[in-house]
């Protein structure tokens, strides 16, 4: 019998996103902010899978999918390591790297309690700044700046 | 001059604008301090929602309003309207939008007035929006500076008071930045300026200095800048006694300072300035809330486009 390797413990796809290095912690948010529980595509993950750079890291597999940029750079902000691997019968075809994005809409709360958006039912919208090398986001309604370490998702 | 920035366009933010814009509004503010009384505003509905009392304000907007013949609709105090109700904030802007041609308003929640613009369809003048920004402060802050140094640019402004907080004081800064200031700081250790705008002066190449006394650097000065301390930012109320009475202008630090110096202050006053300089010609304050009444004129005629 031919030993699995750690890549083979998901099966592979013949078309498809393979989204990989996504923190372990942060696999559900993944699947939330792309929607995933919401399309009918056959999907596949794995987490807890020992990742030198990561510990312990999640990877998702979906068929017949392939994301627009927008779309999947919206996980920059919490799997900033998520590497795609776009699949075309069986082959990897292209590797993209995930970028931030300039504005986040959703996804972010704003780390001010006298936001409005924190009062009424207002999705929280960010510009996206780099502050000595760390990311910020500087919220579009009351202009106060959320660091990385105060970023808590919505 | 570009007017056309300013057509149908809400006034949020100061962050909004640039340099030119800011002098657009200049100069179309001096026009109506020459012609204050016109009727171009004959037919509009101008509503003034102040979702908190600021009387100040509020009657600053509405003289401006009645001298170009506009209507006013609005509430003083959300605690006599539908939002005492529980109606949403979108709910109220977008029915009162349905009955005025612009809207003034002034709300307690930070990013209130952002949120309000984009569910409004007519344009929505940002009268304070909790800590964050009072844009028609800002300018005719910065219309009273031009006025008394006839030039905005590299003056020496001192800022005096509590810069910690005081949102009139961060958005001065920034609109000055535009204008090659030196800028000096004094505040009690407890109030300085936030390292955020600190940062901004840093990288912006623009020089600043703490103190600790007014009379530091009032002999160079051209604009002293005084905002009020306030009480309830102090949880030791022996510190507040202290630090109260040792940011206080008196007319005789007034003595040996610059011509062109001039004293401003947002208003209210409690007892930063002593009422012994009031009668200085060197006290500009009440002036400066005057030409509030253009600079507000300015902006709705601007972005109606009425001018
Ligand atoms: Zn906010």
């Amino acid at each position: 019998m031919v030993k699995e390797n750690k890549e083979l413990k998901v099966s592979a796809i013949k078309e498809g996103t393979v989204i990989d290095h996504i923190p372990a912690s942060k696999l559900f948010k993944v699947i939330e902010i792309l929607s995933l529980d919401k399309i009918d595509k056959q999907i596949t993950f794995g987490t807890n899978l020992e990742s030198k750079k990561l510990g312990r890291k999640a990877i998702i597999k979906i068929s017949d999918k392939f994301f627009e940029e927008d779309e999947i750079n919206k996980i920059a902000l919490i799997a900033p390591d998520a590497k795609l691997n776009i699949i075309k019968d069986y082959e990897v075809v292209e590797k993209k790297v995930v970028k931030l994005p300039k504005q986040i809409h959703g996804i972010v709360k704003c780390v001010n309690p006298k936001c409005i958006t924190n009062y009424e039912d207002v999705p929280p919208k960010f510009t996206v700044l780099e502050k000595n090398g760390k990311v910020a986001l500087k919220c579009n309604y009351c202009e106060k700046i959320t660091d990385e370490e105060n970023i808590k998702l919505l | 001059m570009s007017k056309e920035n300013f057509l149908g366009r809400s006034l949020v933010s100061i962050l909004d604008y640039g340099k030119d814009d800011y002098l657009t509004i200049m100069e179309v503010a001096k026009h109506f301090e020459a012609n204050p009384v016109q009727n171009i505003l004959s037919g509009k509905v101008i509503a003034t929602l102040f979702f908190e009392p600021s009387t100040r304000t509020r009657l600053s907007f509405e003289s401006a309003v009645n001298k170009l013949n506009g209507k006013i609709i609005g509430f003083t105090d959300a605690s006599t309207s539908s939002v005492k109700k529980g109606e949403s904030l979108k709910d109220t802007i977008q029915t009162v939008a349905n009955y005025s041609d612009l809207i003034v308003m002034r709300h307690p929640i930070e990013g209130s007035a952002r949120y309000a613009s984009e569910v409004s369809k007519v344009p929505v003048v940002n009268a304070g929006d909790g800590a964050n920004q009072h844009p028609t402060q800002t300018l005719l802050d910065l219309y009273s500076i031009l006025k008394t140094q006839n030039t905005l640019d590299n003056l020496e402004i001192t800022l005096v008071g509590d810069l910690k907080y005081g949102r009139t004081v961060h958005s001065l800064i920034m609109a000055m930045s535009h204008f090659n200031p030196k800028f000096n700081l004094v505040s009690p250790p407890t109030l300085k300026l936030p390292d955020e705008y600190k940062l901004f002066l840093k990288e912006k190449n623009i020089p600043f200095a703490e103190f600790e006394n007014i009379t530091d650097t009032i002999k160079t000065t051209d604009i002293l800048y005084v905002t009020r301390i306030q009480k309830e930012r102090f949880s030791d109320p022996i510190e507040y006694e202290k630090v109260k009475n040792s940011y206080v202008l008196r007319n005789e630090m007034l003595e040996g300072t610059k011509d062109n110096l001039r004293v401003l202050h947002p208003l209210p006053r409690v007892n930063e300035i002593s009422t012994d300089v009031d009668s200085n010609p060197k006290a500009y304050y009440f002036q400066q809330a005057l030409n509030g009444v253009y600079v507000r004129q300015a902006i709705i005629a601007l972005i109606l486009g009425l001018i």
